[in-house]
């Protein structure tokens, strides 16, 4: 009974961290290209094998995991937020005040060419990568503190093993219709998730005690997502035509 | 050195992007949750952190900013 409650909390334990990361990547891919992504999901991989290699156990005592936290957390909330503040400024037309039809078409033509480069893409590369590695780390810590309560880690490293598989198998069935989403609608809801991921983080990493623990993303998630939308309604103009999220992308 | 600028760059884009407000936001709030978390008043951090977020964004969406 004891083996199936270790197998069971390790399995959630980790299905969590690796929905984060999946988030993030599909995220990140959806949006900027799965190329860079990807190579940021591997060499992510890569250094956490190494990471976890080298330490093995020891690794809950030498990783400071807070100072991880607060510096991918920042870098995450950043990110996020420039992409939240991007996508309401196109979703509410804002320039359009000045000359509608001629900063429309800038819009296009920015939308089109912003920001995702000709060469590899380093943004995409960064933000898969940081996802991956710092959530790889939280996969292993609960792995090994997991494995020392039960005595061996063979159990845990399946259930993680098993949570990799579903969540993986998860992630490669939504791919396809998430790129049928609009362009600006998907960075929306990236800056959303980006902002509310590197909340959490940064909070864990300076000490805030999130009284909901791993839950308080779904409602920071909500909370930016209500306060956005009430941004975006006072600062769509009045005298000129709304310019909603899918009218934008699809234009 | 050109490696090393286009690095510097890199992280100035990453990070400051076109909206310094955002940047200088974000640092304030850490700072802002760090000084709460570690204080008196440290239950009042996990409402303030997304509070200040918020603020940071509407600040950098103001028009005389953005």
């Amino acid at each position: 009974m004891n083996s199936v409650l270790i197998f069971s909390g390790a399995f959630l334990a980790a299905s969590v961290e690796m929905v984060e990361a999946l988030t993030i990547v599909l995220a990140v891919g959806v949006t900027r290209g799965w190329r860079a992504s990807l190579v940021g999901v591997g060499v992510g991989l890569l250094a956490l094998a190494v990471v976890v290699g080298a330490l093995g156990p020891s690794l809950v005592t030498y990783v400071p995991l807070n100072a991880l936290r607060v510096v991918i957390g920042s870098l995450l909330l950043v990110f996020g937020l420039q992409w939240l503040r991007k996508a309401i400024m196109r979703a509410t037309g804002r320039k359009a005040l000045h000359d509608e039809a001629l900063i429309y078409q800038r819009e296009v033509a920015e939308l089109e060419r912003d920001p995702i480069p000709e060469g590899f893409d380093w943004v995409a590369f960064t933000v898969s990568f940081k996802g991956i590695f710092l959530e790889g780390l939280e996969v292993a810590f609960i792995v090994l503190t997991f494995g020392a309560n039960h005595g061996s880690y063979g159990l845990t490293l399946v259930a993680a093993l098993a949570a990799a598989v579903i969540i993986t198998s998860i992630g490669l069935l939504v791919r396809a219709p998430l790129s049928r989403v609009p362009e600006n609608t998907i960075k929306f809801a990236v800056g959303l998730l980006l902002t509310s991921f590197g909340t959490f983080w940064t909070g864990e990493g300076v000490g805030v005690d999130w009284s909901l623990s791993d839950f308080t993303i779904p409602v920071l998630i909500g909370v930016f997502a209500l306060a956005s939308f009430l941004l975006l309604r006072l600062l769509r103009p009045s005298t000129t035509k709304p310019v909603t999220l899918p009218e934008v992308a699809a234009s | 050195m050109k490696y090393i600028r286009g690095f510097g760059f890199f992280w100035w884009d990453f990070i400051v992007g076109d909206s310094i407000v955002l940047a200088v936001g974000t640092v304030a709030t850490i700072l802002a949750a760090f000084l709460l978390a570690h204080s008196g008043v440290s239950p009042a951090a996990q409402v303030i952190l997304p509070a200040a977020v918020l603020v940071t964004l509407a600040a950098a969406l103001a028009k005389r900013w953005s």
